[in-house]
């Protein structure tokens, strides 16, 4: 007996709270609002939580039907939600990261002003992004996409009287619709090809499609999602927005652009499973982009000097893994890389913003140094979190992103190798960010007196309200957030625990029913390209599987302990360069000189995007647009109609002249008119 | 023995000339009396047909056209007079205020 | 015979007097001029049988509506016609207008209306005729024009008369 989960409250006990905090929030008390915001993102978080609790009497997947909403001809989409296995891992993450999140911009926005809107904004984004990952079909997961860039536009814009800000929320709602329109022409041919956007509908109106190995609209449909997909979770070429995307307040950072919203693309395409497993071709872009995005970003991020910058590239880079994954047919490894990537990065951003608070203000790791005595929680938690993302034995991030690597190489040894060097630069420039900020000498000004806000810390100066003592460790609001997101970081991967190093993949067996493989005659775990599952079934099942795991546990170990070497290459490297030879970096910038200067430069992407497609497309609205449509055309129609009538009105007008004789007149030739037409009529 | 249609064409060059004179003229009470002049070129119409027909309602109805006639005047008269007091002049092509 | 001589007679004397209307300037002369037209055109009704309508045309119009026309002028003292600027759409569009519909109409009475002829006296309109059928078949149409006329007779004293007589008059009560 299936009990009736009410999921649609999930979704809107959020989108309650913003509406009070909207509405009214400018006249309640900090408290108040803070009460209101807590109150439902925590009530969302504990519907998860008993979600969870029902889940192991519901039959899956589940779905429920709030209402009816379109029905056009045979067309029907519904207000419906849906609930499985993957569903239930990102509703946990949403809702418990979400939540932290709350408990912790209570003390970083506390000194702001706006504080109500900032909440109102947050849990809006709340609601989209349980309604993006709730829904049942992929119409009302479009609202939710589109919601949570709308999200995401006002938050990264919160300071919108910074100029900065206001162009950096532009950028990403810009950038993010050019990938929605990819995602739209991917919606529109699920419909023309099978008359519906529900999921259950479409993964069994795909089934009897075989692989499309040359491509073919399949092919089609999986591309233009994955365009979708590099839109909103900042893959080549349309990440640009990310980076700029770290002017919005650190709390939103952390939520928006670490733990959730960029997954929504990672998510989507997982649903999508069935369409991407039948085009090789396009699981290949898909490969490619994630592998080449990885490298790409890890290698801006060795230069970068904004604390809060490296994190947003190591963002990027990360979601390059994921999509790597998705890429070899891995959904349950990117989604593993998922879930510890949220709780890491999360982490990370939280503890960065930690650092900013306390030095009152200042971004730039040049600036920082030597903090590890004076705020010691945020150092633990962000050591915690650096080590897990290196990949450090037995932290959350070495077994997703070892499963993710291990997968890669059964498909192609190529996405191995660049997946190894990119880990390599990962260690490197997450510990030289552990270095530069937590070791060696002070290189700020907060201890000599106010340190005042850098900018995108705030409008305001930040070091009024503690000026005086220098550097302070963070609020309890602040460092309770850190410390659980450190606990999972740590212990969060264990659930996934691969065979070769002697756990059993409880993660990977949990998602296997939503991964299993739609293909006709393939096995039932998510292995692609594996040589020996294409043998006919004279082995049985269970031997196949044994004989397999024995050969390549072997592998997997060796492989694991390059994994491991490379990333504490990088934490000597990194040990190197900045604790025990600080000039060292300085000096290779200087050597390298030109190739310094463009990786520093973001390889100057964001220049030419401006030059080849914003300059001309400016230069077309303004000359084509504006000035020969609008005004000479549209304008021109009216105001010439418009004069056209007062000109005919003005020679009309001169039969009112008010002299009598020429009434008379007319009067008289108009009734000769009538005289001759009826002499006319009656003489015929 | 007068053929009806000498009568009728009569009664058409009196209305002719009636029109004319109120296109023409510009005294107003000019114009008025060539009013005048249309109708009583309709009252000969009528009185023929009357007599061709053989039916007399029609000198009956030339009748109440007189009456409707002198009523008309009178008004029109007290009009012109009031007219007269405001702008001081008969001419017609003078009263043309009403325009646009 | 008799019949034809009297009708072109009068006939021409109406027309003359019509004429001489459009020509005259001063409104007295036109005014003196409808008085000989509708004169004549009394005798004409006269030859069509119509006595009572030629009595009533020479006492009411002629003798009330003429008068009160030539006492007006009289009263505005109304001189020559001056010159004015007249209007151009009355003489283009107006008088070709009209001379094509008359001639138009003569024509299709000309052409279309038969030879019939009317004799002398063709329709005697004795008073007793007329009255019978006035105050019988026309009733409601008489007592509604004497109502139009008392109408008329009250709107033409308020009209003509000055502001103050008006005022004076409220007061006295």
């Amino acid at each position: 007996m299936t009990p009736h989960l009410h999921l649609w409250l999930i979704p809107i006990l959020p989108l309650i709270g913003a509406t009070i905090n909207g509405v009214f929030g400018k006249r309640f008390s900090r408290q108040t609002v803070t009460g209101v915001a807590w109150t439902f993102s925590g009530a969302a978080f504990a519907m998860a939580l008993w979600v969870v609790s029902q889940f192991s009497s519901l039959v899956l997947p589940y779905t429920e039907q709030l209402a009816p909403w379109i029905q056009a001809g045979s067309f029907h989409a519904e207000f419906g939600f849906y609930l499985d296995q993957l569903t239930l891992i990102m509703l946990l993450i949403v809702t418990g990261v979400g939540f932290l999140i709350h408990i912790y911009s209570v003390g970083y926005m506390w000194e702001e002003g706006g504080f109500y809107r900032f909440f109102s904004y947050l849990n809006l984004f709340l609601f989209f992004m349980l309604t993006l990952i709730l829904a049942s079909n992929y119409l009302l997961m479009f609202i939710g996409w589109e919601g949570v860039g709308l999200a995401s536009y006002l938050l990264i814009g919160f300071w919108f009287t910074k100029d900065s800000a206001a162009s950096a929320g532009k950028k990403a709602f810009i950038v993010n619709r050019i990938g929605d329109f990819g995602f739209l022409l991917a919606l529109f041919l699920i419909i023309q090809h099978f008359g519906t956007l529900d999921f259950t509908q479409v993964t069994s109106a795909v089934i009897p499609y075989g692989i499309e190995a040359g491509g073919g609209f399949l092919t089609a449909i999986a591309i233009l999602l994955m365009v979708g997909a590099c839109g909103k979770s900042a893959q080549i070429p349309l990440y640009v927005w990310l980076p700029d995307a770290m002017e919005g307040p650190t709390p939103v950072s952390a939520l928006i652009h670490a733990a959730t919203m960029v997954t929504a693309g990672v998510y989507m395409v997982s649903r999508s499973h069935a369409i991407f497993e039948r085009a090789p071709i396009a699981l290949t872009i898909v490969a490619i982009i994630g592998t080449l995005t990885a490298f790409f970003a890890a290698t801006i991020g060795i230069t970068q000097t904004d604390i809060k910058k490296v994190l947003a590239y190591s963002t990027v880079s990360q979601l390059g893994y994921m999509f790597m994954a998705c890429g070899v047919a891995a959904f349950s490894a990117g989604i593993f890389h998922l879930m510890t990537h949220a709780f890491f990065k999360g982490l990370l951003f939280l503890a960065a913003g930690s650092v900013i608070h306390s030095v009152g203000g200042e971004q730039d790791m040049r600036k920082m140094g030597g903090l590890r005595k004076k705020i010691p929680w945020t150092f633990w938690t962000m050591t915690a979190a650096t080590f897990a993302i290196a990949g450090i034995p037995g932290l959350s991030g070495f077994f997703s992103k070892d499963e993710i690597l291990w997968r890669a190489y059964q498909a192609n040894w190529i996405y191995w190798l660049i997946g190894v060097i990119t880990a390599f630069i990962t260690s490197f420039y997450m510990f030289r960010l552990w270095f530069m900020t937590f070791f060696g000498e002070y290189r700020g000004e907060a201890e000599s007196g106010h340190g005042h806000g850098h900018d995108a810390h705030g409008s305001h100066g930040h070091g009024d309200g503690h000026g005086h003592g220098g550097i302070h460790e963070s609020p309890k609001v602040m460092l309770i957030p850190l410390v659980i997101l450190a606990f999972l970081s740590v212990f969060g991967g264990y659930v996934g625990v691969p065979a070769a190093l002697g756990g059993s993949n409880h993660f990977e067996k949990f998602l296997a029913p939503v991964f299993e493989s739609t293909l006709p005659n393939q096995s039932t775990t998510d292995h692609a390209g594996t040589p020996e599952s294409e043998r006919g079934d004279q082995i049985t099942e269970a031997e196949l599987q044994k004989y397999e795991h024995k050969a390549e546990k072997s592998t997997e170990l060796i492989f694991t302990g390059i994994s491991v070497l490379v990333g504490l290459l990088g934490l000597f490297l990194a040990w190197l360069l900045y604790y025990r030879r600080p000039q060292l970096p300085q000096e290779i910038a200087l050597a390298l000189g030109g190739l310094y200067r463009g990786v520093v430069n973001k390889y100057y992407v964001d220049e030419i995007y401006a030059a080849v497609f914003v300059k001309p497309l400016i230069g077309i609205s303004r000359g084509v647009f504006w000035h020969g449509i609008d005004q000479h055309v549209i304008d021109a129609t009216l105001d010439d109609s418009a004069a056209g009538a007062r000109e005919v009105s003005g020679v009309v007008r001169r039969m009112q002249s008010g002299n009598l004789r020429s009434y008379a007149g007319w009067i008289a030739f108009g009734a000769a008119v009538v005289v001759v037409y009826m002499v006319w009529v009656g003489t015929r | 023995m007068v053929p009806l249609p000498y009568y009728l064409l009569l009664s058409g060059i009196l209305f002719a000339c009636g029109v004319a004179g109120f296109l023409i003229k510009r005294n107003i009470i000019t114009i008025f009396m060539s009013i005048e002049l249309m109708l009583n070129g309709v009252n000969l119409s009528f009185v023929a047909f009357a007599a061709q027909w053989q039916a007399l309602s029609g000198q009956v109805f030339v009748f109440f056209v007189m009456v409707v006639a002198a009523a008309e005047a009178a008004v029109g008269l007290a009009i012109i007079i009031a007219v007269y007091r405001t702008r001081a002049t008969l001419n017609v092509d003078k009263v043309d205020l009403l325009k646009l | 015979m008799l019949h034809l001589v009297l009708f072109l007679v009068f006939g021409l004397i109406c027309v003359a007097g019509a004429v001489n209307l459009l020509l005259q300037s001063h409104p007295i002369n036109s005014a003196l001029s409808l008085v000989v037209v509708m004169g004549s055109l009394a005798v004409e009704y006269l030859l069509l049988g119509a006595e009572f309508v030629a009595a009533v045309q020479v006492i009411v119009y002629a003798g009330a509506v003429m008068v009160l026309f030539v006492f007006v002028i009289m009263l505005l003292n109304a001189g020559a016609e001056e010159h004015s600027k007249g209007s151009i759409i009355a003489l283009a569009l107006g008088v070709p207008g009209m001379l094509v519909a008359a001639i138009l109409i003569a024509w299709v009475l000309v052409t279309h209306s038969g030879v019939h002829s009317v004799a002398l006296g063709a329709l005697l309109g004795h008073p007793r005729d007329i009255a019978q059928l006035l105050f019988h078949d026309f009733l409601l149409p008489f007592e509604v024009t004497s109502i139009l006329v008392l109408i008329a007779i009250m709107g033409s004293v308020v009209l003509a008369s000055r502001p103050e007589a008006i005022e004076h008059s409220k007061k006295e009560g």
